[in-house]
């Protein structure tokens, strides 16, 4: 590991955001805009106390998803990759860059959407907020390593938009957002045990429902870590140096 | 051969299930011009990603400053310039030659070294994506020069460049060989040719002949090398038949 390399391709890719700044503001306000809408949807401070916890993590880790793919998809296609390839850059230091980069703007979009739910929609967050931000924050990471990873498996950005329906959406309708996990049969409790996004939405409801940290909060927050650890070690085997 | 930076033996490359690269065996002199020169779509590209170390390669050996292609001591030795601009054009020219100067450990200073070498001085900051198709060549190729490299890989460096500008570059080539610099460039423009101490010609994926644009003069007899390469393809094609 190189941490001048990696910090470089951190500050290259914030530097292309400054240049955008459309979507700076779409990724910092979105979120926290659907966490209004959310609020008066539901119409109820019981049920919004329900349902916003796993949404303050489930939507950083979408978008992030997204913007992480389509990023790395077009460094392939613009052969901005292979000149980096015939270059003393070793590939995770180059993923670690992304991580890092799209982590920090993860912060600032958990931030805002957090201090809006709090404060203004009433949110009600009994465990410690730094924690919180923490969590929203791994699974923002979670969604960049699985969008960096997927994005191998895409050639073109429609591909790419599509593998989002895929792997992110599976993963939201099991996660225990639209039905307790206990409730469901058993292949969907397995596959639902099995998916790193559960365990993401389980440690967002627990943190801010009780304010003790236990065993199980920091069993997720292991598991959303290295399932994120993963998926980035994976995606640097799918960039090769040589290609056909 | 010591005196050789780049030996290629028996070059084979298998792309889309097809053969593109049949054995092709070269070597490029240390400290000079070599021109690869040819028809688009030949393979010269595909020779050049094996110099470097990106071309998955079917057969053959290539060796580059005494290593084999593609290993980890070349990384900072080789510059590349990709036949399409490889440069992020949601950055301006500094940024982007900032960031490849990074990854290369090269000095700060050669950021505004190589803007000057090729002439962006007035570009630098702006978006590489509004530049004109003349000018992000000549960032892409501002890239190949970060670090000092040993030896200078160009795919089609002067494509699209007005005639001045395409004079300029070439006095830089000069330049950089004549402080020691191996340069390898590809041009499907036979006058480039002229310009080169060395030249490698090559048709569907056959070396057709490696000389100095003199000995092919002589040996074709034709006076300039246009003629001179429709020479060799004719003789080429009558040795077959």
């Amino acid at each position: 590991m190189n941490t001048a390399m990696t910090l470089a391709t951190t500050r290259r890719i914030l530097n292309q955001l400054r240049h955008d700044p459309r979507t700076v503001a779409m990724l910092v306000l979105v979120p926290s805009v659907l966490m209004v809408l959310l609020r008066y949807v539901l119409n109820s401070p019981a049920a919004f106390n329900h349902t916003a916890p796993a949404l303050l993590g489930i939507f950083p880790f979408t978008v992030m998803f997204l913007i992480a793919s389509i990023t790395t998809l077009r460094e392939r296609t613009t052969t901005t990759l292979e000149r980096l390839m015939t270059l003393p850059i070793h590939k995770l230091d180059l993923l670690a860059g992304y991580a890092l980069a799209f982590g920090l703007l993860a912060i600032v979009q958990v931030a805002v959407a957090t201090t809006i739910a709090a404060t203004w929609l009433g949110l009600d967050i009994r465990g410690s907020v730094w924690m919180l931000l923490v969590i929203a924050v791994l699974d923002a990471l979670l969604g960049v390593a699985l969008g960096l990873f997927v994005s191998a498996f895409a050639t073109t950005e429609f591909q790419a938009i599509q593998f989002m329906p895929v792997f992110v959406l599976p993963q939201l309708l099991l996660c225990g957002l639209f039905a307790a996990r206990d409730s469901m049969g058993w292949v969907l409790h397995w596959l639902s045990n099995v998916m790193p996004l559960s365990y993401a939405v389980e440690a967002l409801s627990r943190i801010t429902g009780s304010s003790t940290m236990d065993a199980t909060l920091w069993r997720d927050l292991l598991v959303v870590a290295g399932c994120a650890l993963l998926a980035l070690v994976l995606g640097a085997a799918t960039l090769h140096r040589r290609t056909p | 051969m010591t005196n050789s930076a780049v030996t290629v033996d028996g070059l084979v490359v298998r792309r889309g299930g097809r053969e593109v690269v049949h054995g092709v065996s070269f070597a490029v002199p240390r400290g000079r011009v070599t021109g690869l020169l040819g028809p688009s779509g030949c393979g010269k590209t595909t020779v050049m990603r094996s110099i470097v170390g990106v071309q998955v390669v079917a057969g053959g050996e290539v060796t580059v400053l005494g290593h084999a292609a593609g290993s980890p001591p070349l990384r900072s030795k080789i510059g590349y310039a990709t036949q399409h601009p490889a440069i992020y054009a949601d950055l301006t020219v500094t940024e982007a030659l900032r960031y490849f100067a990074a990854i290369l450990n090269a000095p700060k200073s050669d950021v505004d070294r190589v803007i000057g070498e090729v002439g962006l001085g007035d570009e630098a900051g702006s978006l590489v994506g509004n530049l004109s198709g003349g000018q992000l060549s000549r960032a892409n190729l501002a890239v190949a020069l970060l670090g000092t490299p040993e030896l200078l890989v160009l795919d089609e460096p002067t494509v699209g460049l007005d005639p001045v500008l395409r004079d300029s570059l070439w006095v830089l080539f000069r330049d950089l060989a004549g402080k020691g610099t191996t340069l390898l460039v590809s041009s499907h423009v036979m006058d480039e040719a002229a310009r080169c101490d060395e030249l490698l010609l090559m048709r569907d994926g056959h070396l057709l002949a490696a000389a100095t644009p003199t000995a092919l003069r002589e040996r074709t007899g034709a006076a300039d090398l246009e003629q001179a390469f429709l020479h060799l393809i004719r003789d080429k094609e009558a040795a077959v038949s």
